[in-house]
């Protein structure tokens, strides 16, 4: 039963087109009007970034823009919260690795 | 230069906040003919407790989401028809007073997470309508992917139209399985929460609430003024039953299992004080655990001002405000979450009690003491003042919550900083308070600030016999991050476009 249910069908959602953001490389679709976040959560994807100390796996948490758990290096920008950021046709948001500044390491 | 703010005119009223108290307090204020500006960080009016889907996605039904969605279209027609100044997507980071009494300076970062232009406002008086945030507290496991805040997952599936979990699907995307979210913690949004979520396709193997709902029955008075709130429990109550979920009360999620997302929890059963009964574990195959501790007032700017503050029967700080909203500041009224949690229907009245005292004193006019409209107002908010402290008393925490930890478990997110490190703070170093411990283990230091960890840390510090909870309010000199260079440009220089008198 539970198959039947999902959220848009709960609102009678008649989004816009989809369109395609990728992630890592990888194609992923996103709603006008979904964040980053949003539109990882639908594809099935958790985790985007992993921490500086552990190298640990995070993805969103509080939802909000409070934990920055979220950030995420997008078009090449690190330290974005996802949950904020709305998704645009062509975004790429790539795994935030450490401070999201090693790219720049000297 | 590109750090100086952008001047805006003056105004008689800036209500920092656009969720029902900041609606409901300027558009009253509006309507009374003072000139408002409304400031808030999201693009749309509505706070977190109306969050809605993003026009873009075309939601027919958004009250499908929402109890009491009336009010807010209601609210929303009357922002619309006041004419006043919607400043969405401003991050307000502080309020600076031009003399003891203002105008004030109100300084915001923009866009969508803060990095546009700056902006910075005057006005004569301030309404902080800032609401709350989620408080969190750690178990071991509660940072791997998949487990989420309560509210977090509300927000994103009122805004977003997604589930936590396996990625159950919104239009346009694969339609799969639903996800199986535990919902845990304490206090009341975690029915909501659990409703919503199973209403929206989720499969929800439990609802796991730490207290018991006993402590609405001790004030059988409290809860008899409020008729309301048990029609609207027993609704949750029964979709729940409905949809098959179970509630276990007086249990908590005490681990949470997975190599790199969650895979099972362990619910346990607790004593009187919140400790885990040895032996009674047991595993819940689940995607995603949505967790939360009920709400905490967010202060910040408040703080920042000098506003007093009180304890409210959780052990959370809260504004200390008078009856017509004011804070100890002159200048500056509180309505909503900031002078404690009570929820959305709480926070309209005292936004519009506030919008009426502020027109009065603009105007110079005495406190609207004998007005049929304030006394009306005035008479609803104590009554479900009343039903907040009760509930805030029924789901505090409980001492023993501490008892969830091993030494293993990371209690600060941002700075990695587990239990076990704090513990040593404590015990080998003799820090006593939150602040101590944050200089020695950097707990509390990293992005967000300690919001998710505080009143954790300040518990493991403080241990107060007796209590779960933190003895005093964190002060935080920025509300929300800042750049370095916009601190540099903060010195309210007087002069032409001050507007002072
Ligand atoms: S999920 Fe917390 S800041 Fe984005």
């Amino acid at each position: 039963m539970a198959h039947d249910r999902n959220p848009a069908r709960l609102v009678g959602a008649a989004p816009g087109p989809a369109f395609e953001i990728t992630f890592d490389g990888r194609p992923v679709p996103a709603l006008p009007g979904q964040s980053l976040a949003a539109a990882l959560w639908a594809a099935g994807i958790l985790a985007w970034r992993t921490t500086r100390v552990g190298g640990r796996p995070r993805g969103a948490f509080c939802g909000i823009g409070h934990c920055f758990d979220c950030l995420a290096t997008v078009n090449g920008t690190a330290n974005r919260r996802a949950c904020l950021v709305p998704a645009r046709p062509g975004d790429t948001v790539t795994t935030q690795e450490g401070n999201g500044h090693g790219e720049l390491a000297v | 230069m590109a750090n100086s703010p952008s001047e805006e005119p003056e105004y008689d009223l800036a209500v920092i906040g656009a969720g029902p108290a900041g609606v409901a307090g300027a558009v009253t204020a509006a309507e009374l003919g003072l000139a408002v500006a409304l400031l808030d960080a999201a693009e749309r009016p509505g706070g977190q407790f109306y969050r809605h889907p993003h026009p873009a996605l075309g939601a027919a039904r958004p009250q499908a989401l929402h109890h009491d969605w009336g009010t807010f279209v209601d609210l929303r027609r009357r922002l619309a028809a006041s004419g006043l100044r919607h400043l969405a997507g401003h991050h307000v980071w502080t309020v600076v007073p031009a003399g003891p009494e203002g105008p004030w300076g109100v300084h915001a970062v923009t866009g969508a997470d803060g990095g546009g232009p700056l902006v910075r406002i005057r006005a004569r008086a301030v309404l902080l309508a800032t609401g709350a945030y989620e408080r969190q507290l750690p178990f071991p496991g509660w940072a791997l992917p998949g487990v989420v805040g309560a509210g977090g997952a509300q927000a994103m599936l009122k805004s977003g139209l997604v589930l936590p979990g396996n990625g159950t699907c919104s239009v346009g995307v694969r339609s799969r399985a639903g996800a199986r979210v535990v919902v845990a913690g304490s206090g009341p949004l975690l029915l909501a929460v659990a409703t919503t979520l199973a209403a929206a396709g989720a499969r929800v193997p439990a609802v796991v609430e730490a207290s018991d709902y006993l402590g609405y029955a001790r004030r059988p008075g409290a809860l008899a003024a409020q008729p309301g709130k048990l029609a609207e429990a027993a609704a949750h109550r029964a979709a729940l039953w409905r949809h098959g979920v179970r509630l276990r009360t007086r249990s908590a999620v005490t681990e949470v299992h997975g190599a790199d997302r969650v895979a099972a929890v362990t619910v346990s059963r607790l004593d009187r004080d919140w400790r885990p009964v040895r032996g009674s574990g047991r595993r819940i195959a689940c995607d995603a655990l949505a967790v939360g501790h009920g709400l905490v007032p967010q202060l910040d700017l408040a703080l920042a001002l000098g506003c007093a503050t009180r304890r409210t029967p959780d052990g959370a700080s809260a504004l200390d405000l008078d009856t017509h909203q004011r804070t100890s500041v002159p200048g500056v009224w509180a309505a909503g979450e900031t002078g404690g949690v009570g929820g959305a229907q709480l926070a309209c009245v005292e936004g519009e009690l506030a919008g009426l005292a502020i027109a009065a004193r603009l105007r110079g006019r005495p406190a609207p003491t004998a007005i049929r409209r304030a006394r009306s107002l005035r008479r609803r908010r104590d009554r479900m003042r009343a039903f907040a402290d009760v509930m805030a008393r029924t789901h505090a925490p409980g001492p023993g919550w501490s008892r969830w930890l091993d030494d293993a478990t990371e209690v600060c997110r941002c700075e990695e900083v587990t239990a076990g490190r704090v513990r040593e703070a404590v015990a080998d170093h003799g820090a006593r308070d939150a602040r101590t411990v944050k200089l020695l283990t950097r707990a509390g230091m990293g992005w967000c600030q300690g919001r998710m960890c505080g009143p954790a840390v300040a518990c493991l510090a403080a241990q107060v016999p007796g209590t779960g909870l933190p003895p005093s309010p964190e002060r935080r000199p920025l509300a929300v991050p800042v750049p370095l260079g916009v601190l540099a440009a903060l010195d309210e220089p007087p002069g032409p476009g001050d507007g002072t008198g």
